[in-house]
C-alpha cells in the first residue's frame, strides 16, 4: 500500500505553504499603506479605487486567472516586458502564482485593516499631533499598534485564503508538479486520476487546516480585544 | 518684568450651516474661558487655533506667527507649541500611564523634560498611577493624565477643550481644584473652552463669550459678568463676582465675615484664614433693591451701592440693573414693575439686599 500522502503530494504541500507565506508577507506591505490611504482619505478616488480592490471578491477567479494569463502570456504588456527584460514570462511560473495569489487575496489583507484604521477615528491621530508627533509618527506609534486586531485577522485571512484558493492557480500555473502545484490543484490530479485515497487524504487535510485557522483567528480576536479593550 | 505677548485670532471658517468669524485679542497669561451655548463655535475657534481645522486668517502666540492666509503661513499641529486637553480624556490606549505622559516630552526635545514631567505629575497630583495601565483609571485620573501629558511638553499656551464636560458631578469636583491649582501656579496662558458657569466663575481671569461663530462679549471677568448682554444670555445663572478679604469668624453661628470696602457679607464658615483673599460670586436673582435701608429684615447681607444702567433682560417682565459699590460692579434681576413703582433710574442710590453668597475662589 502507498503512504498516505505521497512525496508528490508533499511537495504540493511544501509550495502552497510557501506561496501562502509569500503572498501574505507582500500583501501586508502592500495592503497596510494602501488601507492607511482609503481609511484617510477624502479624495474622489477614493470610491474607485476601493471597488477594484474588492473586486477580486466578486469576481470568479477563472476571470481573474484568464485576464492574468494573458497579461502575462507572450502576447500581453507584462509577458513582453519581463521577456524584454530577460526574466522570461511569468505565465506558468511560480512567480505568476504569487503575483496572482497576491491580487486574488487582496481585499482579504485591505479590509480588515481598512476597517481597524477607520474604528480607531480621529481623534488619537489629533492627539498625537498636538503631542508634536509628524504624520509618518503617528502612522506607526499610534495608528499600527491600535489596529493589531486587524493586521492579524488580516494576516491570517490572507494565508488561509491563499492555500484555499483553486481557479486563479490553475490558469496561471497550469498544475505542474513541484512548480506551480499546490494542494488544491493537487487534489483535483487525484480525482481526475481516480486516486480517491489520495485526494481523501489531502482534502481532509485542508478540512482540518481551515478548521484550526479560523478557531485561532477568533482565539486571538478574544484576546487582542482584551488588550485592546 | 516683561509683560506676556499677547495671543491674536484673526480667524474666518465657512462650514456648512455655521460660520466662524473672530478678531480676538487675549491676554498672554492667565485663564482665558471661552463660554457660549453648545453650537456657537467654542471648540472649533480652539480647534483652529490648534491647526485642527483649516482657518482662514491669522494666528499669533506669544510672538510667534502659526498662520498667516496673507502671507501663506501655516505651521501645521505638530509644530505648534501649545498643550490640548480634549473633552474626553484620549489617552493612547495601547500604552500606560507611563508612556503617555513620555510621549510628547519625548519629541520636543527641549531641555529640563525631566523636571517638566515631574512638575506636571506632581500638580495633577498622579504619581501613584505611573505604573498602572490607562484602562484602570477612573475618567477623572485619565484626565489628570491627559492635562499631565500636555503640560509635560512645556507648551506656550495650554488650550482645554471643555475637560470636565464627559464626567460626572462627582468627578468634576475632584478635579476642579487640581484646576484651580494649575490656574495659581501656572505661568502659561490657558484657553479654556465651557458652558458651565460653575467653571466659569471658579477658573476665569478673561471671559470671550460666543454666539453664533461671533464673539458678543469679551472681557475681565469682572466686567462680563456684569455684563447686561452676558447676564440676558445666562439667565438664571446670571452674577457677578465681587473681590472682599476674611475679616473674622463668628464660631456662635457658624459664620464668615467677609469685608469689601468696609460693609460686610456674612457666608457660611469658611476655613481661610483672617485677610485671605476671596472671590464672591452673587447671583443677579439673588440681590433685590430697597430705597431706603432695610431693617427687620432676615437677610444679613445688605450693600449700598448707586445704580449705573439698567437693562432689557431676555424675558420682558425683568430687566437688569447694574450697581456701582465702590470699585465693583454688581448685577441685580429684578422686574420691570418694580423699577417703575421704586421710580429707579441711573444715577439713584439704592440698597441691595443678597439673598444668597457663594465662595467662588479663595
Amino acid at each position: 500500500m502507498n503512504a498516505p500522502i505521497s512525496a508528490e503530494a508533499w511537495q504540493a504541500i511544501g509550495l502552497t505553504l510557501q506561496l501562502a507565506t509569500l503572498t501574505t508577507v507582500v500583501l501586508l506591505l502592500v495592503a497596510t499603506p494602501l488601507a492607511w490611504w482609503l481609511s484617510q482619505t477624502e479624495s474622489k478616488w477614493r470610491s474607485p479605487i476601493g471597488a477594484m480592490v474588492t473586486l477580486p471578491l466578486v469576481l470568479p477567479p477563472t476571470v481573474l486567472g484568464f485576464y492574468l494569463l494573458v497579461l502575462m502570456g507572450p502576447q500581453g504588456w507584462l509577458g513582453k516586458l519581463t521577456e524584454m527584460l530577460g526574466v522570461g514570462l511569468l505565465s506558468f511560473s511560480f512567480t505568476g502564482l504569487l503575483i496572482g495569489s497576491i491580487i486574488f487575496s487582496l481585499p482579504f489583507a485591505v479590509q480588515p485593516i481598512q476597517y481597524a484604521f477607520e474604528a480607531i477615528g480621529k481623534r488619537p491621530l489629533e492627539v498625537a499631533a498636538t503631542l508634536r508627533a509628524r504624520p509618518m509618527d503617528t502612522f506607526f506609534t499610534v495608528a499600527l499598534p491600535q489596529a493589531k486586531a486587524g493586521l492579524l485577522t488580516a494576516t491570517v485571512l490572507t494565508f488561509a485564503h491563499t492555500v484555499g484558493e483553486f481557479g486563479v492557480v490553475l490558469m496561471i500555473g497550469g498544475n505542474i508538479p513541484g512548480k506551480t502545484q499546490v494542494v488544491s490543484t493537487q487534489i483535483y490530479g487525484y480525482v481526475e486520476a481516480m486516486e480517491y485515497t489520495q485526494a481523501h487524504w489531502l482534502a481532509g487535510g485542508m478540512v482540518v487546516f481551515s478548521f484550526a485557522v479560523l478557531i485561532a483567528l477568533s482565539f486571538l480576536k478574544k484576546r487582542t480585544d482584551r488588550v485592546l479593550g | 518684568m516683561i509683560s506676556a505677548p499677547d495671543l491674536c485670532l484673526n480667524l474666518s471658517l465657512e462650514r456648512p450651516g455655521f460660520r466662524l468669524d473672530v478678531d480676538l485679542k487675549l491676554p498672554g497669561q492667565g485663564v482665558t474661558v471661552i463660554f457660549g451655548p453648545s453650537g456657537s463655535g467654542k471648540t472649533t475657534l480652539l480647534r483652529c487655533l490648534a491647526g485642527l481645522e483649516r482657518a482662514r486668517g491669522q494666528v499669533l502666540v506669544g510672538g510667534q506667527t502659526w498662520q498667516d492666509s496673507a502671507k501663506q503661513t501655516w505651521v501645521p499641529t505638530w509644530s505648534r507649541d501649545l498643550g490640548y486637553v480634549f473633552q474626553e480624556a484620549s489617552l493612547f490606549e495601547h500604552m500606560d500611564v507611563q508612556a503617555n505622559l513620555r510621549f510628547g516630552l519625548e519629541r520636543v526635545k527641549k531641555t529640563g523634560a525631566k523636571l517638566a514631567l515631574d512638575a506636571a505629575v506632581t500638580l495633577l497630583g498622579i504619581d501613584h498611577l505611573l505604573g498602572r495601565s490607562t484602562h484602570s483609571l477612573s475618567g477623572g485620573e485619565r484626565q489628570r493624565v491627559a492635562i499631565a501629558r500636555a503640560l509635560a511638553t512645556q507648551p506656550d499656551i495650554l488650550l482645554l477643550d471643555e475637560p470636565l464636560a464627559s464626567l460626572d458631578i462627582a468627578r468634576r469636583l475632584e478635579i476642579l481644584p487640581w484646576l484651580e491649582r494649575m490656574h495659581r501656579e501656572l505661568r502659561i496662558p490657558m484657553l479654556y473652552v465651557t458652558h458651565t458657569m460653575d467653571e466659569l466663575t471658579r477658573l476665569a481671569d478673561h471671559v470671550v463669550l460666543m454666539d453664533g461663530g461671533k464673539v458678543s462679549v469679551q472681557g475681565s471677568i469682572d466686567q462680563v459678568l456684569s455684563d447686561p448682554v452676558f447676564a440676558a444670555s445666562v439667565g438664571g445663572e446670571a452674577g457677578s463676582v465681587l473681590h472682599g478679604t476674611i475679616q473674622r469668624h463668628d464660631e456662635t453661628f457658624h459664620l464668615t465675615c467677609i469685608d469689601i470696602h468696609g460693609s460686610h457679607l456674612w457666608v457660611r464658615h469658611q476655613p481661610l484664614d483672617p485677610g485671605s483673599p476671596v472671590r464672591l460670586r452673587i447671583h443677579a436673582n439673588d440681590v433685590s433693591l430697597t430705597t431706603m435701608e432695610p431693617q427687620h429684615t432676615s437677610i444679613q447681607n445688605i450693600l449700598p451701592g448707586d445704580i449705573i444702567s439698567i437693562h432689557p433682560d431676555s424675558h420682558p417682565a425683568s430687566c437688569l440693573v447694574r450697581l456701582r459699590h465702590h470699585d465693583q460692579i454688581m448685577i441685580a434681576r429684578i422686574t420691570r414693575k418694580s423699577v417703575e413703582n421704586l421710580s429707579l433710574d441711573v444715577g439713584k442710590s439704592v440698597w441691595m439686599q443678597v439673598k444668597s453668597v457663594a465662595l467662588a475662589k479663595s
